[in-house]
């Protein structure tokens, strides 16, 4: 039987989020397996969300469903549910997919309330097998990995960021409809009155492709400049470990760890972090890690792809300049 | 007005994680504390309830085991010496792998049975499941508006106003009351009990509240370690192998190019 996929699409200023278009992709891969249904994205937010309809397109949306309103933007999560509840309802999907943005990772289990279906959050494995989805999901922060099968339909996942791959050279774009915002921002008991940007221009943890972690081997706050100033020339975003953030030296939307971010960027540099069982968590599933550490002996190494021993700050001050050369 | 914070027994963060017979942890050797961002919550409930004044109480529920070193028994009276009024344990013995929208129909449930409150709390996720799906869960079945990952929580005039912490963004959000709400680390300074609190803890009223369990429609499986990681290699010491170390990252590992 073919089994229909429903991606939950999260756009922000009429770009799709890299998490959704993964999904998209993922289900695209898995369609055969899934007997060849179709594989539809929904669209929630302000009037420019539509805009992003030719990239859903491009990584295997067959249709874009959208559902939008001036309101809508930005995200809140009791209006969205209400709105991914009843698209749910229309397309009568097997499969539904929403990335584990924070954002995503507050949408699905409200989703899963409404209609009372199991959800497997933060994925990073996901075959099928009889036409249903086995799922592998890491747990105490990666110290564990649980297979999962969910029993009710639909099956309700949200695949971890930066986990899947997009689909090379797709180029149909999706036909677009409209999914009817049948209530109005008053009779959603949750209202957004306001939204600031953190950390303008900067790819969140979460999502970033390169990342440059500091810890207590920086020494103080002031000397994370140099860690800054590497993820400028890189393109990365800057992250911490607990001792650093439980110092105050950076805020805790910075930490990567059990009880901060989870990360799978495609490289990861720790600097001057010793590799704390509760930090490695946090990174292990990152596909490739560099470590810097005066310390031969630090747990981090075990987990390196490649290490320098040395004091970070003659080996920093030299990566800044060695990646300025590269570059010029 | 009533505040619900839901807190669970979950390993210390520091605990190293052995899988037992393919589809449990090893629980032997293994610390079970009250969640650290349970704690934020319960910090927060404390706070709000010392500005609203007389009548105001914090109720903690717990859903969990009652045994040995899981036993959410011990979580609660944590919760209690944190200041909270009362607990309520919802004995869940096969609690580990337990499909998250059970233990919120439960908790949904336990506070139904209670009558009114203006705001449950939770934690935005607990250290062990990493759904962190309970809270918006509860919000669902409770009919309640529910914002997540708050950093800041004011009621005032039947309303709860939330800095939520998104990514790279910070949300304000007004909410109508009840409501739920899940914090992040900086809802709330850390408490520490004193020893008088951890005594006067074991003499406030504690309740159980009794819930039919069913398996829900998430299954585990199978629980397996992780994969061991490979040892990779030292590419020297010191600033001299900084050139090597990019051009293994640019040729070798293909993570890098300019």
């Amino acid at each position: 039987m073919a089994s229909k996929v429903l991606v939950i699409t999260e756009v922000r200023d009429g770009k799709a989020k890299k998490g959704s278009l993964e999904c998209l992709a993922e289900a695209s891969r898995q369609k055969a397996a899934l007997g060849g249904g179709d594989v539809t994205a929904l669209v929630i937010g302000g009037p420019s969300a539509k805009d992003a309809a030719g990239e859903l397109g491009a990584q295997g949306a067959d249709r874009v469903l959208c559902a939008t309103a001036d309101w809508l933007d930005p995200y809140n999560g009791d209006a969205y549910a209400r709105l991914a509840v009843n698209a749910i309802k229309q397309e009568s999907p097997d499969v539904v997919l929403v990335a584990a943005t924070l954002d995503g990772k507050d949408l699905a289990p409200r989703i899963a309330a409404h209609l009372d279906v199991g959800y497997a959050a933060d994925v990073t494995g996901m075959t099928v097998d009889g036409g249903k989805l086995v799922l592998t999901r890491p747990v105490y922060a990666g110290k564990a990995y649980a297979k999962v099968s969910l029993t009710k339909t639909p099956q309700l996942a949200s695949p971890r960021p930066n986990t899947f791959g997009l689909l090379e050279g797709g180029a149909a774009a999706g036909a677009v409809s409209e999914l009817a915002v049948d209530f109005s921002a008053a009779d959603v008991g949750a209202t957004v009155t306001g939204e600031s940007a953190a950390s303008a221009g900067k790819a969140d943890l979460t999502e970033a492709s390169v990342i440059v972690s500091g810890g207590r081997g920086l020494k103080g706050p002031e000397n994370f400049a140099m860690l800054e100033e590497l993820a400028q020339e890189l393109g990365a975003t800057v992250g911490a470990s607990r001792a650093v953030v439980d110092a105050g030296w950076r805020p805790h939307s910075d930490q990567v760890g059990q009880t901060g971010k989870t990360v799978s960027p495609n490289l990861y540099f720790a600097i001057g972090i010793s590799g704390a069982i509760q930090h490695l968590a946090g990174m292990s599933t990152s596909k490739c890690i560099v470590a810097v550490n005066k310390d031969a002996d630090a747990p981090i190494f075990k987990v390196a792809d490649y290490g320098i021993v040395g004091d970070l700050f003659e080996v920093v001050p030299k990566m800044i300049e060695h990646v300025k050369s590269l570059k010029a | 007005m009533r505040i619900f914070v839901c807190v669970k027994a979950v390993p210390d963060t520091a605990a190293r994680i052995k899988v037992k017979d393919g589809a449990t942890i090893d629980p032997s050797g293994v610390k079970f504390v009250l969640g650290p961002y349970d704690a934020r919550a319960v910090a927060k409930a404390i706070a709000l309830k010392e500005a609203a004044g007389d009548g105001a109480e914090v109720v903690a529920v717990s859903a969990g085991g009652t045994k040995g070193e899981r036993d959410a028994n011990k979580r609660l009276k944590d919760a209690l010496a944190l200041g909270a009024d009362r607990g309520i344990l919802i004995p869940d013995e096969a609690s580990e792998n337990r499909d998250p929208l059970e233990v919120a129909k439960a908790l949904a449930a336990a506070i139904k049975a209670e009558g009114d409150y203006s705001l449950v709390l939770l934690g935005r996720t607990a250290v062990d499941d990493q759904a962190m799906s309970v809270g918006p869960m509860l919000g669902a079945l409770l009919g309640a508006p529910c914002v997540t990952d708050a950093v800041g929580l004011e009621v005032a005039g039947g309303k709860a106003t939330v800095t939520r912490a998104a990514e790279g963004r910070q949300q304000t959000v007004e909410l109508t009351l009840p409501a739920v709400v899940t914090g992040q680390r900086d809802l709330a300074e850390e408490k520490y009990p004193k020893l008088k609190d951890i005594l006067k803890a074991g003499k406030k009223p504690m309740a159980t509240f009794d819930y039919a369990w069913t398996d829900g429609g998430y299954t585990v499986t199978a629980l397996e370690p992780p994969p061991e990681p490979v040892a990779g290699k030292i590419v020297g010491e010191g600033p001299d192998a900084v050139p090597e170390l990019f051009n293994l990252l640019q040729n070798e590992a293909k993570k890098l190019s300019f």
